[in-house]
């Protein structure tokens, strides 16, 4: 098994714990073997420039291009360039996180109806392949 | 001395209290790294008994403010002399960290010296520090990271998605090893 996820300058990165767990961000710059320097950009992810540890963030397969220590205002251009928050959204990661939130939020007479769509699409389902197999 | 959480700088000014006979003694200019204004004005007098004939009881602090980082947007090396006792001597030594401030660097300088030499904070004194570019670094560990194009992966790793959560499964045990490959 290669790698094809690195720490490196310009790679989008989920943040998992802290204040800011949840969002994501982009590696602007390597401070040393244990924490990075990541910029949201704030405007797009609502991720302040900061020094986070590798222990709080998992690494993504996006990557801009950007140089090293880049400014708030050329990052932005970059992911406004490669769409890298539509790609995020896209991703199926995301997804499965937007998913496990609308579950969370839900409640309990909303599982009930969740419960209720499950059983007529299992319905219709069993319906069509007892068609599909007389 | 204590390093409670992140160390700051001061600029502290001091000079023996003005008397008759002299009513306009030196003033004294030190930079200082504490953990509060207190601690460093402490630090001040400390340092001073040695260097002159000065004490608390017979001088006057004039000034004590805190010096912050300009430029606290970028990652910079810095290096740092230093002076400790340890349980048999006095030793000198210079170590080289990157962060984003000064303070951050010695901040960890006292973190590293407790947990590599169980050095406490007030047997550390701090003789220098300087900003360093990438070609003047002397460590090897610093150096790799200076420099440009770092890449590397984060090999098995257990997925922190799950910390706060009751280990990795809500069961108490599992049949199934943790995934620690996350590409």
């Amino acid at each position: 098994m290669g790698f094809s996820r690195y720490v490196e300058v310009g790679r989008v990165v989920f943040i998992n714990h802290g204040p800011d767990a949840g969002k994501i961000a982009t590696v602007i710059d390597i401070v040393d073997q244990n924490k990075c320097l990541v910029d949201g950009p704030e405007e797009i992810t609502g991720v302040k420039r900061q020094v986070i540890s590798y222990k709080k963030v998992s690494l993504t397969d996006l990557k801009v291009t950007i140089q090293r220590n880049a400014r708030a205002k050329t990052l932005k251009a970059a992911w406004a360039e490669s769409d890298t928050l539509a790609k995020w959204e896209g991703s199926s990661w995301a997804k499965k996180l937007e998913a496990k939130k609308k579950r969370s939020s839900l409640s309990d007479f909303d599982r009930f109806k969740v419960m209720v769509a499950k059983k007529q699409k299992s319905r219709i389902i069993a319906q069509k392949i007892k068609e599909l197999k007389a | 001395m204590t390093a409670a959480g992140l160390m700051r700088q001061y600029q502290v000014v001091g000079r023996k209290a003005a008397t008759e006979e002299n009513p306009n003694p030196e003033a004294y200019r030190m930079v200082i790294f504490a953990p509060n204004a207190v601690a460093a004005k402490s630090k001040f007098w400390y340092f001073m008994r040695q260097f002159r004939k000065m004490k608390k009881t017979t001088g006057e602090i004039l000034d004590c403010v805190e010096i912050v980082e300009k430029n606290s947007r970028i990652v910079k090396n810095y290096g740092i002399w230093l002076r400790y006792d340890s349980r048999s001597g006095t030793h000198n030594m210079y170590r080289e960290y990157r962060d984003l401030r000064l303070t951050g660097a010695v901040s960890q300088l006292y973190n590293e010296m407790a947990g590599r030499h169980r050095c406490r904070p007030r047997s550390i004194q701090i003789i220098r520090t300087a900003t360093l570019g990438a070609s003047e670094l002397k460590r090897p560990n610093g150096m790799q990271f200076a420099q440009g194009g770092v890449k590397f992966p984060l090999p098995h790793r257990v997925d922190t998605a799950k910390r706060g959560q009751k280990a990795l499964s809500d069961r108490t045990f599992s049949t199934v090893r943790p995934t620690t490959y996350f590409g």
